[in-house]
């Protein structure tokens, strides 16, 4: 239905383009004026008011389209059938409908069952019908309303310019209609869960096994939801990476800013970047089918008890992920040390090696703290290398060795399956994010700061 | 050093001078070697990743496949009825004749254990595509089970004692019969492109996932490039620097920065939740990468506007041409390479994204090809995620070769871009 009327109003819009075209055109030659806009302003004017509103009206419809026929189907249930109904189980009855009307029946569905598929299918095709229609309509109404105001003397292009301004800010504005989505979303859903965990309980306590709380005797708040380990197992997880990436990150950058010559410098910048460009799914793979059993087989061959999904080999992995952000922000901090600052400490008889300890690295330290605390934060957001390689269960341990949580798998595993947002268990996840978000936010916005403060001083 | 040291008397080539010069440079030398070291850390790690992806991925490029003579007997498959016939005894029965002897009953089921369990639903899938294939005799390469596959690829190793291989003795003997009449053979597993996911390894492809990506990046371009050439036009060229264009930008620059799995749960709260769109769709999948993609777009596009030298906006101007004019007819076509080179990579970024489309349901299993944007699908990346999951042996090299064709796509999008780069961007 959508692409009906997509074609529509192209179609309308063409049509107004030309008549608006042909129009001024004949009204400039019939009274002897120049037209203050040229004819193909006055087409898009028009074509742009027949063709914009009625688009987001569509969209708009669309959006809301299916949960509105949802909410009718429900309500015109016989009362027996809906009495009591909790949000999740709506869904279920909902999603039956849904599947009768889609014609997969599985056993015997109860008659109500398919006379609301059968008004479900009616009322469906009917809204589509309906946007279309009112799509025209709309369409029509601007067709009419615009072409009147076709004049010579009428500033078409000033109104089409107009018309685009509002669509850029509309789409310049998308970024913070995003965060604060982002935002809004955690908060409220945070905010749902600490109705049921108190916020001390949550940051403070040492007991985080959300599994349990979904048996219905279990009432939440009994110390299952204390994310103390959660958040210290990311911290190992984040720690061993930056520990393997930092020092194979910045060593590379000083061989690559200070030592090497451009045609080593061109071959292997490139192969680091490749390194970034690994989707992370990829990296959780190499941890499970290389690095994790190769650790365990070296561990039993040193007399160690390596954990299958150990701390170290999530966060290795993690590291190699990472060496391509520290590496490169160390890189560009480095070269923005001016050449004057070089020369003086070679004039004074300085090695290479002297001049970057004592000369560059303190110059360059702000740049590469900010690069440091970037990636620091990718580390704590990083999703799938920890999905896949580090554990599920929440332990007190800082032992790389052992199998370790982080807020991200946490978030994962709580959310993956069916979710329903009226248990602990599913709000749990959003109250991680909130952390998380908060979290990646400050490390971003002072990593940022120190940058550029530091840019400035050389500019 | 201080300046009193620093007298005729000091004598620069003495023992001791010297060996704190031979000091010095060793550092540096040391230094140096550091550098290279950690360059060849990162470099070697990065060839056993891929090189382990190969080794373990390459196998799955091919199928094991015994040809197989089927009778479609009526007797079994009914004209009139084809999806419902009794494809499984058909499939048996031309699989028992490949082997000319008579077996026992326990020994027949061995041996029907090593034909895959879903090739009745291949030739189910043909017969129902060709009803006239009733009556007549097909021929069709069945592939075998997995432990076969894996044993005829020599991941199963011959050599393990029985009971650490899911491959018998007695299998092996049948096996060795059927290569000695020249009944095996391995080619190029077209499924792997052709099939949709499956329960059993060896009939298991990325047909759904590379559609559902297809979908999903396609949903994620129509939002993410008008509306991302939109806004960053009007920051660069019309915004009046004022408090609400900083706000947009720290927003932008903070958006690329936000870990994925957050995008996830926005998508799972106001897409699923509050809009209630439905779950595992491509649909919902784009959105939520395009808002990734988004603030990727947005700073390729001020950067490429950015390098429009400004003579041409002063000529554009100076024969006429409104700011908008100006914009939209001059800078912005010259920009337009560096345009698409940055949102490639963005798509490129968007394609490997793995934890928000969990997050949103598309990790389901999922056994045809999406046939719409508001179909239940998977995505390349979720799928190498489903298979890493999946404990059978045959999808370790599944996986690795999903990964090796994800990192095709990867490749192939960066080429492009640097292409685009190289040949169409004007240097000024």
């Amino acid at each position: 239905m959508f692409e009906l009327v997509i074609a529509a109003l192209v179609t309308l819009g063409a049509l107004g383009y030309l008549m608006a075209r042909q129009r001024v055109t004949a009204m400039a030659a019939e009274s002897r004026v120049h037209s203050h806009s040229l004819p193909a302003y006055h087409g898009m004017f028009v074509a742009l008011w027949v063709g914009l509103p009625a688009f987001f009206l569509s969209l708009v419809w669309l959006l809301l389209q299916d949960s509105v026929i949802d909410r009718l189907v429900l309500a015109s249930l016989p009362e027996h059938l809906t009495e009591g109904l909790n949000a999740a189980h709506e869904s279920l009855v909902i999603s039956e409908i849904r599947s009768i009307a889609g014609g997969q029946v599985f056993g015997d569905p109860s008659p109500e069952f398919v006379a609301a598929a059968e008004r479900l299918k009616t009322w469906g095709s009917l809204a589509g019908w309906a946007m279309l229609a009112t799509c025209a309509a709309v369409a029509l109404i601007g067709l009419l309303v615009t072409r009147q105001r076709i004049r010579p003397e009428f500033r078409a292009r000033h109104g089409v310019e107009r018309i685009l301004d509002g669509l850029m800010i509309a789409c310049a504005v998308v970024a913070i209609v995003t965060t604060l989505g982002i935002v809004v979303s955690l908060l409220f859903e945070a905010y749902r869960f600490f109705e049921r965990v108190p916020l001390g309980e949550f940051l403070f306590g040492l007991n985080w096994e959300p599994q349990i709380a979904i048996r219905a005797d279990q009432v939440a708040g009994h110390g299952a939801f204390g994310a103390v380990p959660v958040f210290l197992g990311t911290l190992v997880i984040a720690f061993i990476a930056m520990a393997f990436a930092v020092p194979v990150g910045l060593f590379a950058a000083i061989y690559l800013a200070e030592y090497s010559g451009p045609r080593f410098r061109a071959s292997v910048k490139p192969v680091l970047e490749i390194l970034a460009g690994i989707p992370t799914v990829v990296y959780g793979f190499f941890a499970v089918l290389t690095v994790a059993p190769a650790m365990r087989a070296f561990g039993a061959a040193v007399g160690l008890d390596v954990a299958p999904n150990s701390a170290l080999a999530a966060g290795g992995v993690m590291g190699i992920m990472i060496i391509p952000f520290i590496s490169s922000l160390s890189d560009d901090a480095l070269n923005a040390v001016p050449r004057s600052l070089r020369d003086g400490s070679y004039a004074l008889g300085a090695t290479k090696a002297e001049t970057i300890r004592q000369v560059l690295l303190p110059a360059a330290l702000p740049g590469i703290m900010g690069g440091v605390l970037l990636a620091l934060s990718r580390a704590i957001g990083e999703t799938m290398i920890v999905v896949m390689a580090a554990g599920l269960i929440a332990k007190m341990s800082v032992d790389p060795l052992d199998s370790v949580t982080t807020v991200t798998v946490q978030i994962v595993t709580l959310l993956i399956g069916d979710t329903e947002f009226d248990n602990p268990k599913t709000l749990a996840a959003f109250a991680l994010g909130l952390v998380l978000f908060l979290v990646t936010l400050g490390l971003n916005i002072v990593a940022l700061r120190i940058v550029q403060k530091y840019r400035e001083k050389y500019d | 050093m201080a300046s009193t040291t620093l007298s005729e008397t000091h004598d620069w080539h003495s023992e001791d001078a010297r060996r704190r010069v031979r000091r010095r440079h060793a550092a540096d030398r040391r230094m140096r070697f550091y550098g290279l070291a950690a360059i060849g850390v990162a470099v070697g790690l990065l060839a056993v990743l891929l090189g382990s992806l190969i080794l373990s991925g390459y196998t799955a490029f091919v199928q094991t496949k015994v040809p197989l003579q089927i009778y479609v007997d009526p007797a079994q498959v009914k004209a009139d009825d084809v999806g419902g016939g009794n494809y499984r005894k058909l499939v048996r029965d031309a699989f028992l004749e490949l082997l000319p002897v008579e077996l026992s009953r326990t020994e027949q089921r061995s041996y029907l254990d090593m034909l895959s369990s879903g090739a009745p639903f291949l030739l189910r899938d043909r017969v129902i595509a060709d009803p006239s294939l009733v009556g007549q005799t097909v021929t069709m390469a069945a592939p075998l089970a997995d432990p076969l596959d894996q044993f005829h690829k020599g991941v199963i190793p011959r050599d393990v004692p029985e009971e650490q291989r899911r491959v018998s003795d007695q299998q092996i003997g049948y096996y060795d019969q059927l290569v000695a009449r020249g009944l095996i053979s391995a080619p190029f597993n077209w499924a792997l492109f052709t099939a949709a996911d499956s329960r059993f390894p060896e009939l298991a492809g990325l047909a759904g996932a590379l559609v559902g990506s297809f979908y999903a990046l396609l949903v994620c371009f129509l939002i993410s490039f008008p509306v991302g050439i939109a806004a960053a036009i009007y920051l660069e060229e019309f915004a009046r620097k004022n408090r609400w264009s900083d706000l947009i930008e720290v927003n932008i620059n903070n958006l690329a920065a936000v870990p994925s799995v957050v995008f996830g749960l926005l998508g799972l709260a106001v897409f699923l939740g509050f809009f209630g769109l439905p779950r595992s769709a491509p649909l919902v999948g784009g959105m939520v990468l395009s808002l990734m993609t988004l603030p990727t777009i947005i700073i390729a596009t001020r950067a490429a506007l950015k390098a429009v030298p400004p003579s041409i906006r002063e000529a554009a101007f100076g024969i006429g041409a409104s700011r908008h004019q100006v914009v939209l007819h001059h800078v912005l076509p010259l920009a337009m390479p560096g345009i698409l080179t940055g949102t490639i990579i963005g798509l490129a970024q968007a394609l490997g994204e793995t934890a928000p489309l969990l997050l949103i349901g598309m990790n389901a299993f999922i056994t045809s090809s999406p046939g719409g944007l508001t179909d239940p699908a998977t995505a390349l990346p979720t799928q190498i995620f489903i298979w890493a999951d999946s404990p059978e042996r045959g999808f370790v090299a599944r996986t690795s070769a999903a990964i090796l064709v994800l990192i095709g796509f990867l490749v192939a999008m960066n080429a492009i871009a640097i292409f685009l780069r190289q040949k169409l961007e004007r240097k000024w």
